[in-house]
């Protein structure tokens, strides 16, 4: 258990260091910062100050040494923008995207499992067949387009819902949540269902399989053969094996909709951390593009980690380490 | 008698027509006694035994016959009249040891829940219930075995189990479906005497699905041999395996190695089973059989030969 626990820390690392370096090589590709960040009108001067202050009169390599070294000691640099930690200007934003991004997964799973569960139940029922239908649209319509339309007529149109921002927030923790009041609640809905339709429509379809798969299997007919109710049956002894895919792959799904909620925070201009760095792309801002992109290799590592946890606690034939 | 059916016909619906799983079946299993269901894979054996529960799923139905359990008819009953049987009048257990219980689940949780599905009782009678059940099937320590899980069980193990949640409720009768075809000899013997044994005391009756003749020699009073959904001959086991009436009973024995004298050649019956959707009309077995005339294009009518014994034969093999 502990050689799998620094198995899997020593992998992280790894991945980090891979990735800095990628983002390094790839960002000096792309194009100077120099040229977004200091005005044409700055003298030869005042250039060379800011050239020097930034260290991009250093050799790329030396530059990452410097990175390598600073992250050590925990230190991710200054965004060249904003003049301030980046990690530091991430974490703030952090909340909101985590906010958003789980209630986008509990959504898919209180939306998608009960549908997949009736779909697969009933798989030539009109309604059957009406959710899977809808199933391919949540599957491929581009998110963003969704995200408008969602705007168009619940926000324009009917006037129900707002569509932009995080609304009032309260403190929990220290940290400002949109979940804790009604206000933030409702501007939270729009955004967390449009993130949350792609998953909704995958955790669907993982149900409706696996129901499928179940019924016919033998300790299935043999549940039914001792006499207990359907409801027993599809809810203890269908559900428990359907739930060990679908905790699995929402688990591991929470990652790439935390990355996706990038299109969705900036439909919805929700300011959170995807926000943030699709404006740092924009511009170039190195240390800030690399601390977001280690945040998300360390939540990664932390989200694979607590599915493996899960799913040993939810399927007793696996036991980590690989031991049968 | 506690169990009849009466010219029982179930098909599945595919698209290229009905197939007839179950096509006409009639036997009776009495009090306290073991009828042997024999027959090649895909005669319809599991079939029939699903459809005495009520436990044939669409596209598959009972077409029509009747299934009397205890002198009641019970085809066709509403689905919650049909639980209070399952599993407390009438129990079943099935072929692979590993599938029949869930993966997921504990041990003591599948045997609980089938105990207060039944009866209403607390949670604890229901466990210790269960747990002297256990110990009846000849599981070792049952109180620490309540808490695992099925994989930590062996096969036999396992099926120990499966039998021990069928015994629960002092059911009627127990439909066993191969439950022993995927254990070993020894342990399929083991299984067997404690079965035997259990059903003996309770007067239990049994209905034991099996392709394997040499089991239903050593456990059924009586048997039916099943051919494409039919039930050809049925008796007492003496007087069916040693003077079988029927071409098909009589090419199966030839094929059993023990059964066949030392050193005479081992019999098999040539051709293959007709595909359940395209049966020859008549006897279903004219295609493979040696006496095949051309009356057998015509349907065998339901005879008794002797007393205590049917047959669906033209021309009953002669010894
Ligand atoms: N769910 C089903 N759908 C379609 N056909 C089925 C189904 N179950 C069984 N059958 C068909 O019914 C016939 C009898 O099957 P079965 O009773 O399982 O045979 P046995 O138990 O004697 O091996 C087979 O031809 C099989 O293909
Ligand atoms: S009815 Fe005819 S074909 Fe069928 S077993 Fe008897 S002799 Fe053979
Ligand atoms: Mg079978």
């Amino acid at each position: 258990m502990l050689l799998w626990f620094l198995r899997r820390l020593l992998q992280a690392m790894f991945v980090m260091l891979a990735m800095s370096l990628i983002v390094f090589i790839g960002l000096h590709a792309i194009g100077n910062p120099v040229d977004i960040l200091i005005s044409p009108e700055a003298d030869q001067a005042e250039r060379a100050r800011i050239i020097t202050q930034l260290g991009f009169d250093k050799p790329l390599w030396q530059q990452y040494a410097y990175f390598l070294q600073g992250a050590l000691h925990g230190d991710l640099g200054r965004s060249f923008v904003f003049n301030e930690p980046a990690l530091q200007l991430i974490l703030q934003r952090m909340p909101a995207t985590l906010e958003l991004a789980v209630t986008a997964v509990l959504l898919s799973v209180l939306v998608g499992l009960p549908l997949g569960l009736f779909a697969g139940l009933y798989p030539n029922s009109f309604a059957g067949r009406a959710v899977m239908a809808g199933s391919i649209l949540g599957f491929s319509l581009p998110g963003f387009w969704v995200g408008l339309m969602l705007i168009m007529v619940f926000a324009v149109s009917l006037g129900w819902l707002p569509s932009s921002g995080r609304g009032t927030t309260a403190a929990l923790f220290g940290v400002q949540w949109s979940f804790l009041t009604r206000d933030g609640l409702a501007h939270l809905v729009l955004p967390a269902l449009n993130l949350s339709l792609f998953n909704i429509s995958l955790v669907l379809r993982l149900a409706r399989a696996g129901v499928r798969e179940t019924m016919p299997l033998d300790y299935i007919r043999f549940a039914r053969a001792k006499g207990l109710s359907p409801t027993r049956v599809v809810f203890v002894h269908v559900l428990r094996n359907i739930l060990i895919p679908v905790v699995t792959v929402v688990g591991l799904e929470l990652g790439s909709t935390i990355a996706f909620s990038v299109v969705t925070e900036s439909v919805f201009a929700w300011p959170g951390m995807g926000k943030l760095i699709i404006d740092s792309i924009n511009v170039l801002d190195r240390p800030v593009i690399v601390a977001y992109l280690m945040i998300v290799v360390v939540m990664f590592v932390t989200i694979n980690l607590v599915v493996d946890l899960l799913y040993t606690a939810l399927d007793p034939r696996v036991r980590l380490g690989g031991r049968a | 008698m506690t169990l009849e059916l009466r010219d029982l016909h179930t098909h599945f619906d595919t698209r290229v027509g009905a197939l007839r799983a179950v096509d006409g079946v009639s036997l009776s299993v009495r009090r306290g006694e073991v009828l042997g269901l024999v027959g090649e894979s895909g005669s319809g054996k599991s079939v029939t035994g699903f459809s005495i529960i009520g436990l044939v799923d669409p596209p598959g139905r009972i077409v029509s016959g009747q299934v009397l359990f205890q002198g009641r008819d019970i085809t066709g009953l509403p689905e919650p009249e049909l639980r209070k049987l399952r599993g407390n009048r009438i129990a079943m257990i099935f072929q692979d040891p590993m599938m029949t219980l869930n993966p997921v689940l504990r041990i003591d949780t599948q045997r609980i829940e089938t105990v207060r599905a039944h009866d209403n009782v607390s949670h604890v009678v229901a466990r210790t219930r269960a747990r002297d059940a256990l110990g009846q099937v000849g599981i070792p320590s049952p109180d620490e075995r309540l808490s695992s899980y099925p994989h930590q069980f062996s096969g036999g193990m396992r099926q120990r189990v499966a039998i021990a949640i069928a015994l629960l409720h002092n059911p009627a009768l127990i439909i066993a479906d191969e439950p022993t075809t995927a254990l070993d000899v020894t342990i399929q013997a083991q299984i067997l005497a404690v079965v035997q044994k259990l059903a003996a005391e309770r007067g239990t009756s049994l209905l034991w699905i099996t392709h394997d003749l040499s089991v239903v020699a050593g456990l059924a009073d009586r048997v039916a041999v099943m051919y494409a959904g039919r039930i050809v001959e049925s008796g007492s086991v003496d007087a069916v395996l040693d003077r079988p009436m029927h071409h098909y009973t009589a090419g199966l024995i030839g094929s059993v190695p023990s059964r066949n004298k030392r050193g005479a050649k081992l019999l098999q019956i040539p051709g293959m089973t007709p595909s359940p959707l395209d049966r020859p009309a008549g006897c279903a077995f004219r295609t493979r059989c040696s006496a095949a005339t051309e009356t057998c294009a015509q349907e065998p009518p339901l005879t008794m030969p002797e007393p205590d014994r049917t047959l669906r034969c033209f021309h009953p093999v002669r010894i």
